[in-house]
Parts: structure tokens; sequence; C-alpha cells
């Protein structure tokens, strides 16, 4: 009875995690076209709804009644699981993030780590995706974007341990109270950059869309997807993109904490700075959709390996160098 | 606690099955597929017994790195369409004793392993110790590693460097002949140097340096 209770509870509270979540995908996507939109001097999406917001509603409705085409020379299992794979792993890194100091699913130790892990098992949704559907194009884009997802892993992996060295802590609450006197930002504001871009590459978002460069490969591994089943790929990518823009907010914009500790900003609550922050990535994000055009293959990876890279480790040894001389490590 | 066991069931089931299946499935990418989520059970283990660190390390390394290599590899060489099959005929199962050999070669280590844990119970004090103090793991490896055994920690490393620079060594080709794009030199490069005004007589035509 008593886990029953346990399990109820725990269930509620991730339904209340959730379910937000889901719906703020659907909202950002109607945002990105939106933002797209008047950056080309479009309207965008303005039919259904008021200001066209239930645009993604519309377009969910569809994918749902759609027919699910499954290529006879697929491998079927593997087929069906690849957007599954995708959603799911994108919807569980959700789990650490936290909203304010004591509002969070799963406070963790290792929670930077988790997020590292999860995001790095990402790339299996589309390795999946494309080599299930035993077509060339799915190949081709699951191939380029596997390798571009794991390059840019490894930049990520050292900006992180930039902050870390800052914090002295893996969990991600530690990390935000590390900010209360000063955003890394500030500090580490090349390696804020450098995160940017590469969140960007990781989430597979113009200008290194290149997996699904739809002039050379259709649409990549999304290729032979169809209904519902192309619908999850799409949610999951845009719940990770969202995850990367928490986990920058997070790293690098103080999270939940207000810009100043001063009268009108301590009105508003936590939560709700966090997911300004977040908005005011994304917004970040869909604008680099629009005004920057697509990398050529072999740039995205010379600017991965031979520019992030160096630079990035360099500031390691930079910080770590500072913090040793002027006695700023932090203590455990 | 018996969730706790209820879920150490659970995933060691998976780990069994799928480790099975990698070497039972006929397809090569379907093994490479269990070898994953062998890998992924594996650290939910590891996060069981509360070594958090080790588990999140183990999905970052192995599943996120490693495994996607092996995939790669695995379906570029176009293995998936060969016989593989236990115990195979094709080969006239020559390589079941060598496989003998080997795994009893490590039955006997983990014996040996687990027989001087036994003999010797001083080993695993530290084990102990990290579970009753409230110092996360994280940091408890890190005092241990960089502290102890700073020198075996700088050894793998450096062996890693040599693996590294082996490879990059035995695949690296110099081939001649080949033109390469310098994006500084594409860019730096103005209309004076791509275009020539000449002026060509009548019936002479013009010579163009290439």
């Amino acid at each position: 009875m008593e886990y029953l209770n346990i399990l109820f509870s725990e269930t509620y509270k991730i339904l209340f995690l959730l379910l937000p979540v889901l719906v703020s995908v659907a909202m950002i996507v109607w945002l990105d076209r939106r933002i797209w939109a008047f950056v080309q001097k479009r309207k965008g999406p303005n039919v259904v709804g008021p200001f066209g917001l239930l645009q993604s509603l519309a377009d969910a409705l569809k994918y749902i009644f759609k027919e699910i085409i499954i290529p006879a020379s697929s491998n079927k299992i593997i087929f069906i699981l690849a957007p599954i794979v995708t959603m799911t792993l994108a919807l569980v890194a959700w789990a650490v993030i936290p909203f304010s100091e004591d509002f969070v699913l799963a406070d963790i130790n290792v929670g930077i780590l988790y997020i590292f892990a999860i995001s790095s098992l990402g790339v299996y949704g589309i390795i999946m995706g494309g080599w299930a559907s035993n077509s060339k194009y799915p190949f081709l884009g699951s191939i380029r974007s596997a390798a571009q997802m794991v390059s840019y892993e490894v930049s990520i992996g050292v900006i992180i341990i930039n902050v870390l060295l800052c914090v002295g802590s893996l969990n991600l609450g530690d990390i935000v109270l590390a900010q209360e006197k000063i955003w890394f930002v500030v500090p580490l504001f090349p390696m804020f950059v450098i995160f940017f871009i590469s969140a960007l590459a990781e989430t597979n978002r113009p200008p290194f869309d290149l997996p699904e460069a739809e002039a050379e490969l259709v649409s990549g591994y999304q290729t032979e997807y169809s209904g519902m089943m192309y619908a999850m790929f799409w949610l999951g990518e845009y719940a990770n993109i969202l995850l990367m823009c928490a986990l920058g907010s997070i790293l690098f914009l103080g999270g939940w904490l207000s810009p100043l500790d001063i009268f009108p900003f301590t009105m508003v609550p936590d939560p709700l700075w966090l997911v300004i922050k977040i908005l005011f990535l994304f917004v970040l994000f869909a604008l680099v959709k629009a005004i920057v055009p697509r990398y050529r293959y072999d740039q995205l990876m010379r600017l991965g390996w031979k520019v992030f890279l160096p630079i990035s480790l360099i500031w390691v040894v930079l910080t770590s160098g500072y913090l040793l001389y002027f006695d700023l490590l932090p203590k455990s | 606690m018996p969730a706790h066991a209820f879920f150490f069931y659970i995933f060691s089931l998976i780990a069994i099955v799928s480790a099975i299946m990698v070497t039972a499935s006929k397809n090569t990418v379907h093994s490479v597929f269990f070898l994953i989520l062998d890998f992924i059970s594996i650290s939910c283990l590891f996060i069981l017994i509360g070594a958090e660190f080790l588990g999140m390390i183990m999905l970052i390394v192995y599943v996120g790195a490693v495994a996607v290599l092996f995939l790669f590899v695995v379906m570029m060489l176009n293995v998936a369409q060969q016989k593989n099959q236990w115990f195979g005929a094709a080969s006239g199962g020559k390589h079941i004793p060598v496989g003998m050999i080997v795994s009893l070669i490590i039955f006997f280590e983990l014996l040996i392993v687990i027989g001087g844990l036994k003999l010797k119970p001083d080993l695993s004090n530290d084990f102990i110790n990290l579970s009753t103090t409230n110092i996360t793991n994280t940091h408890s490896i890190g005092n241990v590693l960089y502290t102890d055994y700073i020198h075996l920690f700088q050894l793998s490393g450096m062996i890693l460097l040599v693996a590294m620079i082996g490879a990059i060594v035995l695949t690296f080709r110099q081939r001649s002949g080949l033109k390469r794009q310098s994006y500084i030199r594409q860019i730096s490069r103005e209309k004076n140097d791509g275009v020539e005004l000449v002026n060509v007589k009548n019936k002479e035509g013009v010579k163009i340096d290439v």
C-alpha cells in the first residue's frame, strides 16, 4: 500500500512536469515559425486561433489522423523504436532541471552528468531511424548527424568542465546557487558563445542542420517517416532544443535567480525567471535559424574539432590557473 | 528494501538476456544494439548500488562514444549481411576452442578477484567507509584518484595517448596531388586577384597563365 502511494505521488509529479513541457514544445514550434516569418517579412501561421496560437494543435491533429507507412524493406522493430527512443530521451532529461531551489523532480548529485549522458544517447534515435529505413538518404543523413553530434558533444563537455571548476559540484541546484554573486556568463563569456553554437550543432538546428539538408538529402533520417512517427521525431527535436536552452540558462544565466536582488525583480516567482531565460535563448536560436545560411559539412567538422575544442581546452587551463592563483577554488 | 531488489532483478535480467542476445542474434547491427542495452542496464545497476558517478560515466563513455563508433563500423563495413551463427557450421566451429580458453581465463580471473576480496577484507574497507560518510562519491573518487593513485592515473592517460597516436599513424596516408581548400584564402581573395582585364589584339588572341 505504501509503495502504491509513493507510485501515485511520483506519477503525479512526473505528469505535473511532463504536461507543461509537452505543451510548451507545441507553443515553441509556433514561436519558432512566427519569428522566422517576421525576420523574412512574412506573417507566419496566424489563422488558427488568436495569433495562430493553436496552429501546432491543428498540426498535431493532422499528424494523428495520417496513415503511418512502414516501408516494406525496412527493419520494422528498429524503425518503430527510433522515434520512441528520440522522444523518450528528450523528455526524461527534464527530470533533473531545477525550476527553483526545491522545485525539482529528481535532485541527484550528478545532475549535469545525467543531462550530458542523456543528450549523448540522443544520437541513437537518429542512427536507428536512418539505418532501419534501409534507404540511401536516411542512412547518409543519420551518419552525418551522428558524426556531428558526437563531435560537438566533446566541446560541450569541455565547456561544462569550465563551469564545474567554478562551482565544485555536479548538482544543478548547486551550479545555480554558485551564481548568486555573478552569473557565469560574465566571467566565462567566450564559453557561453561557444556553448550556444555547439548547442545549435548538437540539436541539429540551422545553420548546422546538415542531417536534413533538404537540397541534398530530401530530409535526412526522417525521409521514410510519416504520420505520428514523424511528429514524434519532431517533438523530440524541439524538446531537445528547449532542454539545451534550459541547460544554457542554468550553466551561464543563473537558472532561477533574478538578475538583481531588488524589489520589482524579487516579486517574480523563481520558476518564471527560468522560463524567461529559456525563452530568451530560444528566441536567439530562432533568429539564428532565420538569418544564417547553412554550413558546408567539412567546415562544420573543422569548426568543431579545430576551433572550438582547442579554445575551450585552453580556457579550462586559464580558468583553473586563475582560480588557483587567486585561491578562489570552491572548497568542499 | 523489496523495491530495490525488484529493480535489481529486472536490470540484471535485462543485462544477462541482452548479453546472450549479443552473441546469439544473427544480424550484427542487432548485436550492437543489444550490447548498448547491456551497457545501459549495467549502468543502472551501478546507480542502484549507489555508484552514480560510475554509472553516468559508463553511459557517457561506453554508450555515448564507444558504442556509436562500433555501430558506425558495423554499418559501414556491411557485415550485416554475413551469416553470424552460433557455433557456425561454415567455419567448422574452429573458433569454439579459442573462445572456451578465453572464457575460462576470464572465469578464473573473476575467481581470483572475488577470492582476493575474501582473503584481504581490509582492501574493501575504503568502499564501506564511502557509503557511511555523506561525501558524494564523485568527491571521494576524485580524492583517491588524484592523490594516492595519481601515477597510475597518469600512466593510463599515457597508454590511451599512445594508442590514439598509434591509430592515427596506422591510418594516416599522405596522398599526393590533393587539392585542399583553405578557406582563409578563399575569403581573403578579392576582385583584383581573380579578374584581369586584357587588351586582346585582333587575330592574335591572348595567352593566359594558369
